[in-house]
């Protein structure tokens, strides 16, 4: 069992896995939406007493938190027990492009040159983080949702809404890489 | 200790998200370049085995552990919040590699970075909240 887990994954399996959560959640009553946490988190720092849109019943979304919590220690249980020691099979044209953005193929799942706490000295670096971050804050909540909430709940409620906002994660994820990564790094 | 349950469910979306390399900045590279099947793959059968669920669960009205019925919001009908919010959030996943999940999962697998793309995420968040009524929807 164990060594079946370990192996990679291939992507059948791994995007059945994905609608197992999702139904895990309706049977719990829930629906599968994370990026809803970072309002909440927002909430919880205190931010409603400013902002109306952080001024909600956030204890109902304390069932959220508690999923975030284990996909940090899933996470954690993944790369440190149940990784396979085999690198990830990235595709040569791609492995290709990146060398010529001056990023590195590792093996791993992200770039030490752009994650690991060395990294953090770069303040170049840290700065593409944090606005990549914010970008992806901002879009969620403006979008309603993220990959979960839209790509996956959402298309397979058949929401027309949530294709459009697929399609807008494809016209900006092709902005960056295409015109502006180039650029930046 | 009712909301354990929801713990092991996100220890287990924490595995998944790993083991099928979703949380991968080079795999989100790879997808946005076209480059592999893999992400599409992974999407792709995910949306597919959602819509028969779904499609079943309203058709059988299955219940919920409580044994209400399983029940779907429609999104609004709104379009020009959902391309514009869509465009900005694509930005930021290329460039991290990460949607709000696999930012956490990330951090648990011990990416330092990835705290500072949370914290610029809530920042994100924070921001949308404060312009909310400014910007289109």
């Amino acid at each position: 069992m164990i060594e079946f887990i370990r192996q990679p994954w291939p992507w059948y399996f791994s995007g059945s896995m994905i609608v197992l959560i999702m139904l895990i959640l309706l049977f719990f009553g829930k629906s599968f939406g994370f990026s809803s946490n970072l309002r909440t988190m927002c909430s919880i720092a205190g931010a409603g007493r400013k902002v109306k849109f952080f001024d909600f019943k956030w204890k109902d979304q304390i069932w959220n938190l508690m999923f975030l919590i284990g996909s940090v220690i899933g996470g954690f249980i993944a790369t440190n027990y149940l990784s396979s020691p085999t690198p990830v099979k990235l595709s040569t044209s791609t492995i290709a492009d990146l060398n010529q953005l001056g990023i590195k193929f590792d093996g791993g799942l992200n770039p030490t040159s752009l994650f690991s706490l060395q990294a953090m000295k770069d303040i170049k670096i840290l700065a593409l983080l944090l606005i990549g971050g914010l970008l992806v804050g901002f879009g969620s909540r403006y979008a309603g949702g993220c990959t979960s909430g839209h790509a996956i709940s959402g298309l397979s409620n058949l929401q027309l809404p949530s294709l459009v906002a697929v399609i807008g994660f494809f016209i900006g994820g092709l902005i960056m890489t295409n015109l502006i990564m180039p650029h930046i790094f | 200790m009712k909301l354990i349950k929801y713990t092991l469910a996100g220890i287990l979306f924490g595995i998944i998200m790993t083991k099928s390399e979703a949380v991968s900045w080079y795999r989100i590279q790879e997808m946005f370049r076209f480059q592999s099947f893999h992400m599409y793959g992974i999407i792709g059968t995910a949306v597919v085995l959602g819509v028969v669920a779904v499609f079943l669960i309203k058709k059988f009205k299955a219940k919920d552990i409580t044994g209400s019925p399983i029940t779907f919001h429609d999104k609004d009908k709104a379009y020009v919040k959902y391309i514009l919010g869509g465009t900005i959030f694509g930005l930021g996943w290329a460039l991290t590699g990460a949607c709000p999940g696999p930012m956490f999962v990330n951090l648990g697998s011990g990416y330092a970075g990835m705290a500072v793309v949370i914290l610029g995420a809530l920042l994100g968040t924070f921001l949308y909240g404060m312009i909310k009524d400014k910007v289109p929807h």
